[in-house]
Parts: structure tokens; sequence; C-alpha cells
């Protein structure tokens, strides 16, 4: 996974300045709050469900081993094939086997973050083999040779104009002069484009948001059904997924299915919620001859009994990114990972490392939000916390944060020390402030009087003029 | 609770109100006597350890809950003029001790007695009625840590209401204004990117002043806000309640 995390900053920078972006990044509070806070209200049970999604998932992460092994049985019982893959590196070499083996040239592929994370695409075009997102977003960031910016809206960072754009610079043999006004003749013409690229492909890639033990199959929700046809025109069925997709039974899996829609965009249910079960039987009237699964570690078992478990509880639906105020501000391709916002700032230190992605942990003003939409009730800010932890652990931050957190704590620890030293320095400060009570810079302060002015302090400290009443109080007994 | 019928309350004066706004510590304790508290400053107080904790220095953060503990664990309430340090001491003190089932109880009967000063008015000393009077306008935003972890929504608007105050909603009071603590100066741009569309929400209310519970988050807007030339006045929502309203505003005129 390509990661530029710790170019956070100046990404960011970028980003704030960036018009059209800021533009675009307007249509996520927007597009989602709202929705989701109306679909939530509506359901009496919807807090329950919650609760039930999180048992559901802190059971089956208890057992993992053991409900995978199951899911792997019924697959193989359905006739279909199942791989396991320690690594990204594991998943993208079985990925090209397939196709390989089936001498696929061209391959379908329905929304998937997980290959987004092994990046099996660049993989598969250095192969020879040509990945075709059909995914309407995922679409049009592999016309822009982009990373998704978000987990479910892979290209919410873009306008329609950019949009029109990139279809006109692509589909060149498209009339010049068509109209593209609406955002509909967009979705058109990529449905148009698409509907060719189904049939010519001999594989279709899927990830998955559940994985049923009890019954084999995997779950995919989308929107658009580009999915559907993905996994049921190619030849062969590839589910790319991760090991904590698993969930015991369908009950389970519905049960999550309530609360996945409602959080991330507002709908009830998505328009497609597709189950696939094996490969085409025989009097199916269609179907993958083959059914493969890729099943993915990648670094996930070895948060199982660890303080980030329950991020393995994660279900996508991007409620958390959905909420972030620090999203809303710079968007998903800041933070230099395929997974954005809280979501993202978990789960990439887990999976690259905290020294690569510590960053991100960092930059949350740990206001919440996120944690009080996450259906699966995931303590984002305190996980982020415990990375945080971590680094100090390793002394990976900046020498002058660790100083400057170092002498503050020695006076902390110190209320006499303390008090003598604020004593002094806060009505030093106050006289600082002038008249006007401001002040527009100050040594070792930039981070914050490059934005604002720093309010000065009224002059003498609570302490000292509590001490002063006491004092007065005393002599009047 | 002690003999005396008045309730014994340790007033957490919390750093930022001790270094910056003693008027607002003086506005907590009129408004605790007020309602009938009687009000102690213990001397050994500096701050609840947030800077430490958020930083992952937990070592330190122990060290400064126990500083904490040993200063106010034999009053009756431990009351905070602020949300995020009411909230560390009550949701996150267990939490760092949760393997040391001796400190862990202790941190425990003092987070069952610790509340943001608002809060603990309305909800624990049930007034419905502070001594101040405001007639202008002011517009209330919802600090995160009070919001979300100790569910400090109306209390505060309810009080401001009662006080003859023309309560005027911004957008997004919920969101969260950008200080985060070391957050703002570390990453500064994205905090001026929040604090931005804050002052604008602030601004479109044409309310005459700015309140909220949490001096950290005020000092950010009313830091904005001046630097943006505003005349909004910025104050700490007890120095209203409390009717302390001699010294100068945070910001503003």
């Amino acid at each position: 996974m390509e990661l530029t995390s710790h170019n956070l900053k100046s990404n960011a920078k970028d980003a704030l300045g960036n018009e059209q972006l800021q533009k675009a990044l307007g249509n996520v509070p927007k597009g989602f709050i709202d929705k989701r806070a109306k679909a939530a209200a509506a359901l009496d049970e919807f807090e329950a469900l919650r609760d039930k999604g999180r048992e559901i998932k802190d059971h089956t992460l208890a057992n993992l081993d053991l409900y995978l092994e199951a899911y792997e049985q019924k697959v193989i019982e359905n006739g279909g094939h199942v791989h396991w893959a320690k690594t990204a590196e594991d998943a993208r070499r079985i990925a090209l086997e397939i196709c390989q083996k089936h001498d696929a040239k061209t391959v379908t592929k329905g929304k998937s973050m997980i290959t987004e994370e092994v990046e099996l695409n660049e993989h598969l075009l250095e192969n020879g083999i040509e990945p075709v997102e059909t995914d309407l977003g995922e679409y049009i960031i592999q016309l822009r040779n982009e990373k998704p910016s978000h987990i479910i809206a892979p290209a919410i960072h873009l306008n329609q104009g950019q949009i029109e754009d990139d279809f006109r610079r692509v589909h060149t043999h498209l009339d010049e002069d068509r109209d593209m006004s609406e955002p509909e003749t967009l979705l058109a013409e990529a449905r148009e484009v698409l509907r060719k690229r189904y049939f010519e492909a001999d594989i279709g890639f899927t990830g998955a948001n559940f994985l049923v033990a009890e019954t084999g199959s995997s779950v995919i929700v989308t929107n658009e059904g580009n999915g559907d046809l993905t996994q049921t025109l190619g030849k062969v069925h590839v589910v790319m997924a991760s090991i904590e997709k698993v969930v015991p039974t369908l009950a389970d899996c519905s049960q999550i299915l309530r609360i996945l829609a409602r959080s991330a965009t507002g709908q009830d249910m998505s328009v497609y919620t597709t189950f696939s079960t094996g490969p085409k039987r025989e009097k199916d009237p269609d179907g993958p001859k083959e059914y493969h699964v890729i099943l993915l570690d990648n670094g996930r078992s070895d948060m199982l009994g660890t303080e980030f478990e329950e991020m393995l509880r994660c279900i996508r639906c991007g409620a958390c990114i959905n909420h972030c105020p620090v999203y809303h501000s710079i968007g998903g391709h800041a933070y230099g990972s395929i997974y954005p916002g809280p979501m993202g700032s978990v789960l990439t230190p887990s999976l690259a490392g905290v020294d690569k992605a510590g960053t991100l942990p960092n930059a949350s003003t740990f206001c919440g939000r996120c944690e009080s939409v996450c259906p699966m009730r995931i303590p984002l800010p305190k996980m982020m916390r415990h990375w945080r932890e971590k680094e100090f652990e390793q002394h990976l931050q900046p020498k002058a944060a660790r100083y400057g957190l170092a002498f503050w704590a020695y006076l902390a620890k110190r209320p006499k020390l303390y008090r003598a030293l604020v004593s002094f320095a806060m009505p030093a400060l106050s006289v600082l402030g002038g008249t006007n009570k401001r002040i527009s810079s100050l040594p070792l302060a930039s981070g914050w009087t490059k934005h604002r002015e720093l309010p000065a302090p009224e002059g003498r400290t609570f302490m000292q003029a509590w001490d002063q009443r006491e004092a007065l109080k005393q002599e009047a007994n | 609770m002690s003999e005396n019928t008045n309730p014994k309350v340790g007033l957490f004066v919390t750093c930022l109100v001790d270094l910056f706004r003693p008027n607002v510590g003086f506005s907590a304790v009129e408004l605790l006597e007020a309602a009938g508290c009687d009000v102690h400053v213990p001397r050994a107080q500096t701050c609840c350890g947030q800077p430490a904790y958020n930083s992952g220095d937990k070592a330190d953060t122990k060290e400064i809950a126990k500083q904490v503990l040993d200063a106010f664990e034999d009053y009756d309430y431990v009351v905070a003029p602020s949300g995020s340090c009411a909230a560390m001491i009550k949701k996150h003190y267990p939490e760092v001790f949760e393997d040391d089932p001796a400190m862990l109880s202790r941190m425990k009967a003092l987070s069952d007695k610790t509340f943001e000063l608002v809060s603990f008015l309305t909800d624990v000393m049930f007034i419905t009625q502070t001594p101040g009077e405001f007639a202008g306008s002011v517009t209330y935003h919802d600090s995160c840590s009070g919001l979300r972890e100790l569910g400090v929504k109306e209390q505060p608007r309810k009080l401001l209401k009662n006080s003859g105050v023309d309560v005027r909603e911004m957008k997004d009071s919920e969101v969260c204004c950008g200080f985060g603590g070391t957050f703002c100066v570390k990453y500064s741009d994205i905090s001026n990117a929040m604090v931005s569309k804050k002052t604008q929400s602030i601004d479109d209310t044409g309310a005459d002043m700015l309140v909220a519970g949490d001096m950290g988050c005020l000092m950010n807007m009313a830091g904005k806000l001046k630097r943006q030339g505003s005349k909004t006045e910025v104050r700490h929502v007890a120095e209203v309640l409390a009717g302390k309203l001699d010294t100068k505003p945070i910001s503003g005129s």
C-alpha cells in the first residue's frame, strides 16, 4: 500500500488551497449527515441494532479461526475455491495466477477497497491484463489514474465539470458536441461504455461486505448493480476480501445490513444486496464457471487480542469519514492512505506500521463525532490515542514536541514550582497583550498566532486572586 | 455528604481559567455558592493532564491523575468550568488505571462525583435560575467533550434562556471548532480551516455574544474572531450566568 501519510501537513496545505477540491468537499456533509440522522431516527431499534452489531462482530472476532474454517468448508462444498493470502503480495500473486490460468485479457471489477489495499490493478497492468473498474466513482478515478478519496464515494473529491472533461478526453469515439450538462448524461455515458466491457471481460473481481460462514456466501452491497454484472458475466468470479468480513450466519448478516446503508448513505438498504454462493450449478441459467475467494490477512490477525482489535468490527460504511470535520477540510487524498478519515487513522498504522503512518492518529481533535455515529461503536478516538501512546513509547514524535511535553509535565507534577512560575509569567504575558488584550505573535507560539490572535491573560492568575480573597476574608474575621 | 447540609465542592479551576481567565473561576464560585455549595479551591492543582494523555504519555498522565485524586477525593463533589477537563477526570482517569484495581476503585469514586459546572448546577443542584441577567443575544457553541462525553447540551441553553438571554442557534453548533488541544498548533492550517467555518456560523447568527463552556475552544474562536476584526463578544457561559460581565470579554468590544 503506497503511503504518503508522513506528508499530511503539506498535503493538507495543498488541499486547503485547492478551490476545486474545497468546492467538491462541500458535498460531503450535505450529502451524508442529514440523511444518516433521518434514517437512524426513523428506525426505533437503530441503537439496539448498533449494540447487536457490535456483539456479533466481537463474538466472531473472538472465534475468528473457527468461523473462517467453517466458511472455507462451505465454499468448497459449494464448488468454490478458497485461497489464503497472508500478505498483499500473496493476494496479488494468487489473483494473477487465476487470471493467467484462464488466459484473461481484461477483468471487470466491482468496487473493492481490498483490491485497492493490495494494489491489484497496478499488478495486473504490469502483467498485461487490463482491469476495468465498473463502479462509476472507481471508473472515474481509474480514468484519472487516482486513488479513491473516500471508501464509499471514491470520486467525491471531483466536480461534475472535471468528470465531463475526463469523459471527453477518454471517450473519443463519441460525438464531440454531445451535451454533458446533466449528471444523468454522464451516468448514461459511463453505463454505455461499461456495458461492452462486461461482455469482453474474462474474469470479474469483487470485494465482499460480508462472508457468511453458515452458507459460504459472499455478500456485496451496491447502488449501481455493477457488482452483479461483474460477478455473473465473467467466466470466473474472484472475491477478494479480508478475513474480518466473516459473520457466523445469514441472520447476523441481515442484522448488520440494517445499519450499514443507514449509516453510510441514509438508505434503508442499498439498491442491490447480492449473495454469491459458489459457481454456476447445473440448472442455473447463468453464473461463473469458477468461483474463487482470496482471503487477505495483511496484518489483521496481528490486531487480534490487542488494543486495536475493535477496529476489526469496521463494516466500511464511511460514517466516521462523513462526519469528520478534519476530512471535510482536507478531503481523503491528504491522508496519504486509501483509508482516510478516522477509520483510516486507526487502520493504516495497523497495516503499515506506526512509524510510517503515525501522523494520521495525531491529525484529530478527538471531537468524538466519529465514534458517536459508528454503527459498530468502535471507539475511534481511544484507538487513535493508543497509537499516540505507541509513538510516544518509541520516541517517534518530533523532538520539539517531546521536550515541550516533558517540560510541561515536569511543572504540572510540581504544583508549588508551577505556581511560582505562572504567578510571574501570566501577569507578564498580560502586559504584553497591551490595552487591546491581544497578542499577534509570540515566540514558540507561531502555530497559534499564524492564524489567530492569542487572547491575552487577564493578569494575575486565578490562584493569586483567590489567595488574596481568602486572606481578606480571614482578616475580616 | 459532609455533616453540613451544604455540599462541599472542590473547584477544579482548570489551567486555562487559572492562567488566562480568572473571571471564569470567580463566576464558577459565585454560581456554586448561589446554589448553596461550600466551595473550596485545593492548592495542589495544576492541570488535569490532557496534554500528556492525548500525546500518548501515560506515565505522566497517571502521576497527574494521582495528584488530582489526592487533592480532590475528600470533597463531596468535584466541579470544573470545562467539559473537557471534567470528562478527563470522569471518563478517562478510570481508563488510565484499568490495570490497577486499587487505584481504579478510587478513580471510579472520584469519577462518580465529578461534574462539568453547568450540568452540575442543573442536574445535581436542580438550579433553574442563576444570579446573572443579560438582555442581549447569545449563540452557544457545544464543546465536543462536554457534548459527547458528558451530555451537556440543553442545560446551558435552559439557564441562559432563564437569565433573559435570546439564544440564537448557529449552524453546526455541534461541530468541532478546531481547537483539539495541541492539534491547533500541530496542524494549524487544518485547525484554521475548521475555526474559519465556525466563525462564519457565529457571524451568520448576528448574535451579540458567543459563549461556550470550555476555555480552550473559546480562546481558539476568540483568537480567530479577533484576527478577523469581529466585534462579537466572547465569554465563558459561567460569566454570563453569574452576571460577571465587568471584565473585558475574551474577544470583542
